[in-house]
């Protein structure tokens, strides 16, 4: 419910603590996201700035809580989601972030994060995909491409990456939305959406390492113009429309999506799919969530934002429920109870 | 009418053996329960193998449970038996080598055919004369094909039928040592009779079947009488290690008035804390079932960050799993319990059977310099009051505390006479909600026992953070200095030192000089201490020193090792608490007596061993 009396500025948010993070890496772009966005989180979930949480792993991307003026747990490696999960069962009040990176969440940190998703515990997890792991230096990560030539894999790597929305989806996961590193307004606003969305949410932000995995993303994000050709942002409610002229969009040609230009083949905009983020069936989320070039634009914005009850929620719930009609108040009722019987 | 003798008897050990699916560790917990109610002390032990449901009526699928009771306060499950239950050949053939000289054996006749005794590995068709056991007191009843005739007029299929032998056989056993049949009856009722009416029926009628077969056909020449033990006055229950250390936690989150959170994986014989504080929602218990033991322990920090007394439970391979975050929660200076029901290791090892060879894990398992509390309880009763103080020094102290138990405590049983909340000392962990002089909290500035603070996410003005990497002594900013690091590392030991001025002093049972000082920790305590007791009976200068605080060991040690001329240290491994104590005491030389074959001591080798070194 909103309650104004939280006013924030972003400054509120930022610590005092100077950024060791390289020069003109991605991750300053994210800080600025989510430090902008926490404030608008206060005041429309009226929070105040002592229940804001971040929990981190290892990893560049997990140096984080030093740079925010919150309460901050900077763990270890790979554990992140498991130690938020903990911290937000035991206190629901607390709006718990998450930052980790591609290595940290899905590597190492690989089952804490299908597993936090498949409870759908209330976080909000926000995974800087760099595709490579940058704090040792440049070394193949589960998603880099295949292929990929780094400091372990000096031949290529031989094996295939990993997309983190597709294990989102895979682990049933009922928010998932993407974003680019130097897209700082459209990553705010899905901090925002992930924050209002009652369980966990991923964020994945595409991020430039510029050392060791410089313009990876160049390809379809090195201008304004070639991002608005090779990525498309969805919108809950409006048509998957893409494109300087907003005249190619995608449509479902039998089970499979297209890309079409409006007024080509007889093609008008009615024939392009309406964006449906809150459809429970995670049919086309997936093809979405999937989309690659050179022949689909890489998706962008909420892919996916189901409604459901969040297991933090359902535990607290157990145990009203249990306590509202239960025999045992305290330990010496339940040390007195069963099978007891008196020496005289 | 039963007419045969009475004979009184001090003390009894029966051992139930069987199948796994034979039942007979329900029918060893009803017959100590039955026995603990009419007043005698028991132990108890139970001795499974890891196998649910082994192939029948082979050795590998034997299960079995030995209760030992008495006229005193029993303190050990007995070494070996007056009275063998062997519900097949496998049974006998596990079971014939815990068997007292001129031992009673109860078998179930029927399953005794020849193809049986062959499957069970015996070589001829006679198992006795094989075993030697042909002189031995056999009760050869036909359970089986009696459970069915008694249970004719029950409308029952055949299988639900035969479950019910196990009843039939405790039957027998009641009349044997005339213990009553209401409390089991009860029992039976309150089990079965909402869900399956005709169920309980059928149990009902088993139990006094094999009650009235024993009776009526003098199957035995005597009947045994069991005097009550002379217990303290008051109110008693059963306990067992693993629901004792469960609820002593629910009493440190009482006291403490820091809500229960615990983050598991299930491993065993640890399982059974989880299940009884998953049952606890009532107290406002938060259970997590965590998908592996890492995330048990990280599950748990997170809950400690935010406030609650959290635990985590496991055994020896989930141990090694939670290490590093163990390290975590040293360098966060956060209070968690960890919960390490040994067993048989390494690896793997074995998992139903016990072992106490994770000391030196416990104490140094870590990288890097990474001191916390270590301690042990010793028996199935003294698990509640060990978890209580395990929870009390964490979060008193902010630190981890390592809480070992091991599979003979945790699933063996005794009466405990039920304490009262009020003689509990109160807990009161250092949470800070504001700073003295109004500036930023610093999360690592210390108290005089150089114990931090304890500020919640969630209270205005503390904002701070910890984390994994080396922190400022004050501030939770990241220190790579290097004179910083070493005043952390010392502060962290010196904080878990200090710990020993809290602790009781180490006590010694019998007197306080002597021929011969043993010495044991933890789960050893019954065995070590009858086998004293009789060694003291016989007029020999032998004391025990048995520990149950390990680090910090407790200030009187060397005060208490000087006045023996022998200290031999006893303990189920191959020597690790040994090693410890000549690392700290390197004045004295320390004997040793180990073992490492899953079960218990034997107060018999220890009595052996104790004459040997009198000499």
């Amino acid at each position: 419910m909103a309650d104004n009396k939280y006013i924030y500025t972003p400054q509120d948010f930022k610590s005092d603590q100077e950024v060791k993070w390289c020069p003109g890496c991605g991750d300053y772009a994210i800080l600025n996201s989510v430090v902008k966005a926490m404030p608008e989180v206060a005041k429309r979930d009226g929070i105040p700035h002592e229940k804001f949480v971040v929990v981190s792993g290892i990893g560049c991307s997990s140096r984080f809580p030093y740079y925010v003026n919150i309460y901050g747990f900077h763990s270890i490696h790979g554990r992140a989601a498991a130690i938020a999960t903990g911290l937000k069962v035991a206190n629901p009040d607390l709006s718990v972030w998450v930052t980790s990176g591609d290595g940290d969440s899905l590597a190492i940190g690989g089952n804490h994060f299908i597993h936090a998703i498949r409870r759908n515990i209330d976080l909000n997890l926000i995974i800087f995909n760099n595709q490579i792991y940058g704090l040792t230096k440049g070394q193949y990560s589960p998603t880099s491409e295949f292929g990929k030539i780094t400091k372990t894999s000096p031949f290529g790597t031989v094996e295939y990456p990993f997309k983190p929305g597709e294990l989102v989806l895979g682990a049933r996961g009922k928010f998932f939305a993407r974003s680019l590193d130097v897209e700082v307004g459209l990553t705010q606003q899905l901090c925002e959406a992930g924050a209002e969305h009652k369980g966990m949410s991923v964020i994945e932000v595409l991020q430039n390492c510029v050392i060791f995995n410089d313009k990876t993303f160049a390809k379809f994000t090195a201008t304004k113009e070639l991002r608005e050709e090779k990525t498309i942002v969805l919108k809950h409610g409006e048509r998957m429309l893409f494109g300087k002229e907003k005249n190619k969009g995608l449509r479902l040609n039998g089970l499979k999506l297209e890309v079409v230009t409006i007024g080509e083949n007889g093609v008008t905009e009615e024939d392009v799919l309406i964006h449906d983020a809150h459809e429970p069936n995670p049919s086309i989320h997936m093809m979405l969530a999937d989309m690659e070039g050179p022949d689909f634009p890489v998706a962008l914005g909420i892919i996916r934002d189901v409604k459901d009850d969040s297991y933090d929620n359902r535990v607290c719930q157990q145990v009203a429920d249990v306590q509202s009609n239960c025999q045992i108040h305290n330990v010496d009722e339940l040390l007195n109870s069963g099978n007891v019987w008196e020496v005289k | 009418m039963d007419q045969s003798n009475k004979v009184e008897l001090e003390d009894v050990v029966i051992r139930f053996s069987g199948d796994s699916g034979d039942g007979m560790q329900l029918t060893g917990t009803l017959f100590s329960d039955a026995s603990a109610f009419i007043g005698n002390g028991i132990s108890t032990f139970p001795d499974y193998p890891s196998e649910i449901r082994a192939p029948q009526g082979t050795v590998a699928g034997v299960s079995g449970f030995q209760v030992h009771f008495g006229s005193a306060k029993m303190n050990t499950p007995g070494d070996y038996c007056d009275v063998l239950v062997a519900m097949n050949p496998a049974a006998l053939k596990a079971n014939a080598c815990w068997l007292k000289k001129s031992a009673t054996i109860i078998i179930d006749a029927d399953t005794y055919d020849e193809k049986s005794i062959l499957k069970a590995g015996f070589n001829t068709p006679d198992p006795f004369t094989e075993l030697g056991l042909q002189d031995y007191n056999i009760i050869r009843a036909p359970i089986t094909s009696m459970t069915k005739d008694a249970l004719a007029d029950v409308e029952l299929d055949l299988k639900s039928k035969l479950k019910c032998k196990n009843m039939f056989t405790l039957g027998i056993c009641f009349c044997l040592f005339s213990r009553p049949l209401e409390h089991t009856e009860k029992y039976i009722d309150d089990k079965f009779l909402k869900k399956n009416p005709e169920v309980a029926k059928a149990n009902k009628l088993a139990l006094k079947a094999g009650f009235n077969y024993a009776s009526n056909t003098h199957a035995f020449a005597n009947t045994y009488e069991i005097a009550p033990a002379n217990l303290a006055k008051g109110r008693y229950r059963n306990i067992s290690g693993n629901q004792a250390v469960a609820w002593g936690f629910l009493a440190a989150s009482e006291k403490s008035g820091r809500p229960l959170f615990c983050g598991s994986y299930p491993i065993t014989p640890a399982t059974v804390i989880l299940e009884e504080l998953a049952k606890r929602k009532d107290l406002g218990v938060k259970t997590f079932q965590a998908e592996d033991e890492i995330a048990g322990i990280c599950t748990a920090i997170g809950a400690s960050y935010a406030g609650n007394f959290a635990v985590t439970t496991t055994s020896g391979p989930g141990l090694s799993l939670k290490s590093e975050a163990l390290g975590l929660a040293v360098i966060t200076e956060l209070p968690i319990v960890i919960v390490n029901v040994q067993r048989g290791g390494p690896s793997t090892g074995l998992p139903t059977k016990t072992e106490q060879a994770d000391l030196l894990q416990a104490l140094w398992g870590r990288n890097g310099e990474c001191p916390l509390i270590v301690m042990a309880a010793s028996t199935p009763s003294d698990c509640f009051d060990y978890a209580f103080m395990a929870g009390k020094l964490a979060m008193e102290h902010m630190t981890p505390v390592l809480l070992l138990s091991d599979g003979y405590l945790a699933n063996g049983s005794e009466p405990w006479k039920i304490p009262s909340m009020k003689d509990y000392p109160s807990i009161n962990p250092p949470i800070v909600t504001k700073t003295e002089d109004g500036g930023p909290f610093m999360p690592y500035k210390r108290n005089e026992n150089l114990v931090r603070g304890w500020a919640h996410p969630g209270t205005p003005g503390m904002e701070h953070r910890i984390g994994g990497l080396e922190k400022h002594f004050l501030k939770g900013s990241v220190s790579h200095d290097p004179a910083n690091h070493q005043r952390m590392t010392n502060l962290r030991a010196a904080k878990v030192a200090k710990v020993q001025d809290f602790l009781p002093d180490q006590t010694v049972i019998g007197d306080e000089n002597g021929d011969l000082l043993v010495v044991g920790w933890g789960g050893t305590k019954g065995h070590l201490l009858t086998a004293v007791k009789a060694l003291r009976a016989e007029g020999k200068k032998v004391s025990l020193c048995q520990f149950n605080y390990i680090n910090p060991l407790p200030k009187n040690v060397r005060d208490i090792f000087k006045n023996f001329k022998k200290i031999v240290v006893c303990e189920l491994n191959m020597g690790q608490f040994a090693n410890y104590l000549r690392m700290n005491f390197q004045e004295f030389e320390f004997l040793q007596f180990n073992k490492v074959q899953g079960q218990p001591f034997t107060v018999v080798e220890l009595k052996d061993k104790f004459n040997e070194l009198l000499g």
